[in-house]
């Protein structure tokens, strides 16, 4: 028998084989730095699909009839194809493949992901989904156009365009894209749980990775409620079960389904579509954290409150989802619970919100990019909260539900608020990855023209929605109770999103730009203490930490510590080596 | 360094038990005193847990919905053998064995760790054989409904159409994962057998014993939620 000695991780000698050809550095890669890359260039690229499709959408909506490439059919086609693409194929990959799989394994001090072929693999069946989601475009009768939410029986239905292939596309894609997420989800909580550096204890850990790993714990559990509506309604599609198909009268002909339960799919659906709001904002609010605290040169107000508040979102995260429901009809007892449990979410929010703003407070702000981007990102996130609460209400979403109101709340929550921190996150740690700077010009303009471009788009928007002027039609006709102002709004809207659309443009060109020819970082350019920027090699080579993984003695929010000669003391800085101004030494200082 | 890394290591390894939960979750570097695909292999039955306990819930709300009449599994899943009428007596017979295979899985772990690689393969692979015979007495199960009742699907001579397509769909996932798990076994059986794990250690083994415990515990909630109700 064998006997297995312990070693410790970080005693272990490095046993990375580093790649040599150009297909295994950059194509097959299992390093998890260029998986990290394809992941949020897969993700950006097809995120620019989406856009395009909402400036086609908008062209409707502000010019109706102007334009004849779409129809009523294609228009829906386009948002439920725009909503889809947004929050899982860009947001969720973005997020968890691109800014985890970069981030958890530097910031915690380890060489990789625990498994980097399942990593790779992860990445491989990501690609795979978007194919078959984009293949939609192209098959006869188009993607589907059920509207983002999917709801049978309509989704599966003649008469609903995207009905035959479209659909089953759609759902197979989603079906791969559960397969990918969880053979990365599985990788970024091993990684945290069990592959941290010595020193690094959970409650050392930066906000990011707390963020990245309860919304990827978030993912693990909210997914499989998708993937089994998704199974059932392929079922009902193609082998003709009943599971949400009641009996039903369509187009005249009385079809072969009975005693499906169509409230079912919407309990499932939002099991998984609630969390998944979540999923993409918990990685925010943990970027957004590092990214204020770092540029304000602050430790985060509040960090054992920030890591709970986003443990206990996380877990009231499961027992909302009915909030999405209440026009179908419930039993007022459970309206009353869900509109309470929403409510309560509110406030671990807001503690959160309140935490960087006194993070903020009497700090020594630099108004970097990161930094304008993260200040916008608490302006709109509080707006979009705000309408949250208005809408958790039963009495005050019977009236709102299905309105513009509807789609200004969650685009400004969870469209707008998580694109600032991605920005703000981009702007920040595009210096790891190249060793320049992004270009601060083009930036301030690009900042600009998103955040007022998408205040001048969304909130009109809300003002739409009290008029009572419908979502997801394609045009309005003779409405006797929407006034003529509503469409002069809808065409001031509709320039506003153009020009924002335009502008993400400018920020394209200027990362393509910036990536070769922009003005050089050098090492840790924002003076940030957690480690991914403090490895041997800049940028981080393949294997990150060269031969021994760091030591951390402290958390990663040591900023301007009293009496301490740098404003910054980095994570793996022993307290014996920080230097301070004076002979007298304190060694508690610094320890956390 | 190495020592001191050691006794502490054993020192979290050995304390009281809230002690040493407060030790695993204040630690640096490991939150668990596992191998990381041992964990791994947790979280994803997390995960997978939720996948069976929505398509059981589904199932359930479906009969409660359903307007016409639910067969009553005891007469559905009952055979008549020489010339008695048994009922539920193949799903019987099915849950005793994969709860058996259970058995000898665990009494293959227990072989893997005193280092005894004949005894883990041979119980290895008749955790595979038992997990096989019951997929095939499952496909025995299908062809009698499919065939002889006249059940699918999209209909159901009995009454109720969801019952067919309840059953089909869950059992078919559980089936799934229970072949899944026989080529899993089977593939590692070989492996231990070549002798991969000799430096790795044999922790691979009670791995693959979780997922297969899984299987059969899932197959005890499917029995009870769909057969017995």
């Amino acid at each position: 028998m064998t006997k297995i000695e312990y070693v410790a991780i970080a005693d272990q000698v490095d046993q990375s084989n580093h790649p040599s050809t150009f297909l295994t550095k950059y194509i097959w890669s299992q390093d998890h730095k260029v998986i990290a890359i394809q992941y949020s260039i897969t993700a950006i690229a097809v995120g620019l699909v989406a856009l395009v499709l909402s400036g086609i959408m908008r062209l409707q909506l502000g010019f109706p009839n102007e334009f004849s490439f779409i129809d009523p059919a294609s228009y829906l086609q386009f948002v439920t194809m725009h909503g889809m693409i947004m929050v899982i194929y860009l947001l969720t990959a973005l997020l968890l493949g691109g800014f985890g799989n970069y981030l958890i394994p530097l910031m915690i001090g380890a060489r990789d992901m625990v498994f980097p072929y399942l990593n790779m693999l992860s990445y491989w069946t990501y690609l795979l989904s978007v194919f078959v989601l984009l293949a939609s475009f192209f098959v006869s009768g188009g993607p589907t156009g059920a509207g983002w939410t999917l709801y049978p029986p309509q989704a599966i239905l003649s008469g609903t365009p995207g009905a035959h292939a479209g659909i089953l596309l759609m759902l197979t894609s989603l079906a791969i894209f559960i397969v990918a997420f969880t053979m990365g989800g599985l990788n970024y909580v091993t990684t945290i749980l069990q592959a941290r550096t010595r020193g690094m204890t959970l409650m050392r850990m930066p906000l990011t990775v707390w963020g990245i790993f309860v919304a990827t714990i978030l993912g693990l559990l909210a997914f499989p409620a998708l993937l089994v509506s998704a199974i059932m309604m392929i079922f009902d599609k193609v082998v003709g079960t009943s599971f949400f198909m009641p009996a039903i009268l369509s187009l005249g002909e009385t079809l072969d389904h009975s005693g499906g339960s169509p409230i079912l799919f919407q309990h499932l659906f939002w099991f998984f579509g609630h969390p998944e709001v979540y999923i993409v904002a918990l990685p925010a609010f943990g970027m957004v954290s590092d990214v204020i605290a770092i540029h304000a040169r602050k430790n985060i107000f509040g960090y054992r409150m920030m890591v709970w508040a986003i443990i206990a979102i996380g877990g009231l995260s499961f027992v909302v989802w009915a909030h999405h429901m209440y026009v179908s009809g419930m039993n007022p007892y459970f309206g009353f619970f869900f509109a309470t449990t929403t409510l309560i979410i509110a406030i671990p929010t807001a503690l959160k919100v309140y935490n960087w703003l006194l993070t903020l407070w009497r700090g020594n702000i630099h108004l970097t990019m990161p930094m304008l981007f993260a200040i916008g990102f608490i302006f709109t996130f509080t707006h979009g909260g705000l309408t949250g609460l208005m809408l958790g209400n039963v009495v005050i979403d019977l009236p709102l539900s299905d309105t513009f109101f509807v789609v200004a709340h969650f685009h400004m929550v969870m469209g707008v608020s998580p694109i600032m921190v991605l920005f703000a996150a981009i702007y920040h740690w595009f210096p790891l990855l190249t060793g320049r700077f992004l270009d601060n010009k083009l930036g301030k303009f690009h900042f600009w023209g998103t955040f007022l471009g998408t205040y001048a788009i969304y909130l009109p928007m809300h003002y739409l929605g009290f008029l009572g002027v419908p979502r997801r039609y394609y045009a309005m006709g003779d409405t006797d109770f929407i006034p003529e102002s509503a469409q002069t709004l809808n065409a001031g809207i509709t320039v506003s999103a153009i020009i924002v659309g335009l502008v993400q443009f400018i920020f394209i060109a200027n990362v393509i730009w910036s990536t070769f020819k922009g003005k050089k970082s050098g090492r840790n350019p924002w003076q940030a203490t957690s480690l991914e920027w403090q490895t041997a090699d800049f940028p981080p080579g393949h294997g990150n930490w060269g031969e021994q993984l760091p030591q951390v003695y402290r958390w990663a929010y040591d900023f301007s510590v009293p009496k301490v000669k740098d404003d910054f003391i980095p994570q793996n800085l022993p307290s014996e080596e920080v230097e301070y101004l004076t002979s007298e030494r304190n060694n508690d200082r610094g320890k956390k | 360094m190495q020592n001191d890394e050691q006794s502490k290591h054993n020192e979290a390894k050995n304390a009281s038990s809230w002690q040493s939960v407060t030790n695993d979750w204040s630690a640096d570097k490991q939150s668990f005193d596992m191998p990381w695909g041992k964990l791994m292999m947790w979280i994803f039955l997390l995960s997978d847990t939720f996948i069976f306990s929505i398509f059981l819930t589904s199932y359930m709300n479906v009969r409660m919905s359903v307007t016409a009449a639910w067969p009553n599994p005891s007469e559905v899943f009952a055979l008549t053998i020489a010339g008695h009428h048994i009922p539920l007596v193949l799903i019987a017979i099915m849950t005793f064995i994969l709860i058996t295979s259970s058995g000898t899985m665990a009494m293959a772990v227990n072989y893997a760790y005193q280092g005894n690689k004949k005894k883990t393969v041979y119980l290895m692979v008749v955790t595979a054989l038992l997990g096989a015979s019951f997929v095939g007495m499952q496909a025995f199960e299908w062809t009698k409904l499919i065939v002889e009742e006249g059940i699918r699907p999209w209909g159901n001579p009995m009454g109720a159409n969801q019952f067919g397509a309840a059953f089909f769909m869950i059992t078919g996932f559980h089936g799934l994962h229970v072949s899944a798990g026989v080529i899993y076994l089977s593939v590692i059986a070989k492996r231990v057998h070549q002798g991969k794990y000799d430096h790795k250690g044999y922790h691979i083994v009670e791995v693959t014993g979780l997922y297969w415990h899984f299987v059969d515990l899932v197959w005890v909630f499917i029995f009870a939620f769909f057969y017995l109700w």
